[in-house]
């Protein structure tokens, strides 16, 4: 043994033997691990919440107006008690039980609308990506077009028309607004995979055209897939919150987005309610910080170069 | 159009028009497909203002007549379409008669005013900051800092808007709570006007300041990193440059340029964002029209509004594709 052995390691060196004892997988990173963390802790007090609140508290007037959650006096000295943990809203709603149902409401409309945005982003940049000629031209257009649109200004005139939608239903109208990154994305990518040896080798050998794009070229893309996927969630929810916030979106579900439009609309602000728009605000905050993890995380799988910068 | 190649200018131009045109002929469609009748709104609020409205057979009739909805839906398209190109969407339903690009007009200028004025913020700290963060000289604290404060700008404007709203104005009061200036200052050129506006702007350009500038210095960083190791810097370097005058005129300078590029990308949602951050502020421009107009089903000026934005991203996004390759002469155009 050499006195190389022993040099105490430096910090970067110990990181570096530690990676390899995990044999570095790169999926195990800090970042990743605390964006979903968040995530699932939201998730998490959406599906506990429902076995040990009573959840008929969500209803108007099922509790006392403008309670402060525990530990807290509001302007008529009310402080809060352990019956409403939360505080209450203005119009009489249990806080807590609020955002059993409406946090994971919110997540559920952005899962939804980019699953269906990404299956039809991944069809369509294959196809484009794939077939070239006409094919690739209409789709790379229809995308250029639909990317500047901005979904909030063209889902709001449909809601204003059409008033009342459903949870499902507003997600599937985002959808219709977060497939052209994806079909940019993964069109880009096939354009340069098809020119790579494996393709090219697994082409030469007679393989189906769907064997090369599920079996030969889709697993190279995973990682790109998740971090659009990441995106367009992020997209949607935005998009989601933000018709939520003009007061259209579903009237009579609740959902993060509404409670803090309720609140602006009954001037809480001013009433220094700040349990009322402050707990979804705080909680959106959360699933978008989770959300900015993951895509940080998957960024240094997708990208090792990065993984030695920070 | 010298540089720019004319199959390219062609190629941008189809893409322009015809973003204009879907977008425009999507916003038309879906009212046509809603089972609400804009007439029987109309009759609605007159009913609702009068108590009991007679001969309601012939007021749906002509109030169908006058909105132009009895004609065949391929008149009405074009009708809408050519009226578009002008600008003009006919009368507000619930301003009436106001023309809703009277309307229109009076708000942009506050939406512009204030989506260029923090747009021009975010942009010089954004780049700075990501700059610094690559920059060998910087203080740690920088390097350590702006990372951790890069966790905002997953936050929606809407969101860093109620709580800067409720800290700076309810809390402390330092700045109002609502609208674009004080009513008690009379709108024109004075410098009282002028100094309520800046005070009555400042938390809604502020609240969308803090939650995009991190979108420019993470984009500045990668860039700069890819700066950092160039010939030319070492050569400057070499040659003994201060460090200060390296960073900003050899490696700021070159780094910068595809920033402009991702604007193009991200302007959509800055507009949208901006739009969500004026309705809470209740600020005096788009963004209120267009929740006023959902409050009052004033559709005309929901379609005006949400026509005029489009129109602003699809137009910025063509113009920064154009302009790219003057202010980047490494890049040159081709023909995609």
């Amino acid at each position: 043994m050499t006195s190389q052995d022993n040099m105490p390691m430096t910090r970067a060196e110990k990181k570096q033997a530690r990676r390899i004892r995990r044999f570095d997988n790169p999926w195990i990173n800090p970042k990743l691990i605390w964006g979903a963390a968040l995530l699932l802790g939201i998730v998490a007090i959406g599906i506990i919440g429902r076995f040990v609140w009573n959840l008929d508290l969500v209803f108007t007037g099922s509790a006392p107006l403008k309670l402060p959650p525990i530990g807290f006096e509001n302007l008529r000295g009310q402080p809060g008690v352990l019956d409403h943990p939360l505080g209450t809203d203005g119009g009489g709603r249990d806080m807590l039980s609020l955002i059993i149902i409406g946090a994971p409401n919110t997540l559920f409309v952005g899962l939804l609308a980019s699953l269906i945005g990404m299956s039809i982003g991944i069809f369509l940049g294959f196809s484009a990506g794939f077939m070239g000629g006409r094919t690739d031209d209409v789709i790379r257009v229809g995308a250029d077009v639909m990317i500047t649109i901005p979904p909030l200004l063209i889902l709001v005139v449909f809601q204003s028309a059409f008033g009342d939608v459903s949870l499902t239903m507003m997600a599937l109208l985002i959808a219709g607004f977060v497939w052209q990154s994806p079909t940019r994305l993964i069109r880009a990518q096939v354009l340069s995979m098809k020119q790579s040896g494996y393709v090219q080798m697994a082409q030469l050998s007679g393989a189906s055209t769907s064997h090369i794009m599920f079996r030969e070229m889709l697993p190279n893309l995973v990682p790109y897939l998740f971090g659009s996927f990441i995106a367009s969630v992020t997209t949607s929810i935005v998009t989601a919150v933000g018709l939520e916030v003009l007061g259209l979106g579903p009237q009579r579900i609740p959902t993060l987005g509404r409670t803090i439009y309720e609140a602006i609309n009954a001037g809480a602000l001013i009433q220094n309610l700040w349990w009322w728009w402050g707990i979804p605000t705080l909680l959106l905050g959360i699933i978008f910080i989770g959300l900015l993890l993951i895509n940080l995380g998957l960024d240094e799988v997708s990208n090792p170069r990065l993984r030695k910068l920070s | 159009m010298g540089r720019i190649p004319r199959d390219y200018l062609i190629n941008r131009l189809v893409t322009l028009v015809l973003t204009i045109l879907i977008a425009a002929t999507i916003i038309w469609i879906i009212p046509r497909l809603s089972p609400v009748d804009p007439a029987e709104i109309a009759l609605g609020r007159m009913a609702a203002g009068a108590g009991s409205v007679a001969n309601s057979e012939e007021i749906l009739a002509q109030l169908r007549a006058n909105m132009g909805i009895d004609q065949p839906l391929i008149v009405q398209y074009f009708k809408y379409i050519s009226g578009a190109l002008v600008f003009d969407f006919g009368l507000s339903t619930a301003a009436f008669p106001t023309p809703v690009s009277t309307l229109i007009l009076n708000a942009l200028p506050w939406t512009l005013g204030l989506m260029i004025l923090s747009l021009l913020i975010t942009f010089v700290i954004g780049n700075l900051l990501g700059a610094l963060m690559v920059w060998d000289r910087s203080p740690k604290l920088v390097r350590v800092a702006i990372p951790a404060a890069m966790v905002f700008t997953s936050i929606p404007p809407i969101l860093s808007g109620l709580l800067l709203m409720w800290i700076f104005a309810a809390k402390l009061q330092w700045f109002p709570l609502t609208g674009a200036y004080s009513i008690f200052v009379e709108p024109g050129w004075s410098w009282s006007f002028v100094q309520s506006v800046l005070h009555h702007g400042f938390l809604p350009a502020l609240s969308i300041v803090v939650v995009t500038f991190g979108f420019w210095a993470l984009g500045m960083r990668g860039l700069m990193i890819g700066v950092q190791g160039e010939d030319y810097v070492k050569l400057a370097e070499a040659k003994g440059l201060r460090p200060r005058y390296i960073l900003y005129r050899y490696m700021i300078r070159n780094a910068i340029l595809p920033q402009i590029t991702a604007f193009a990308l991200k302007i959509g949602l800055l507009i949208a964002g901006q739009v969500l951050v004026e309705r809470i502020f209740a600020y005096n421009g788009m963004g209120k029209l267009l929740y006023d107009a959902i409050l009052n089903q004033d559709f005309p000026v929901i379609q005006g509004v949400s026509y005029v934005i489009i129109l602003i991203t699809a137009l910025s996004v063509f113009l920064v594709d154009l302009l790219y390759p003057f202010i980047d002469p490494r890049i040159r155009h081709e023909a995609a």
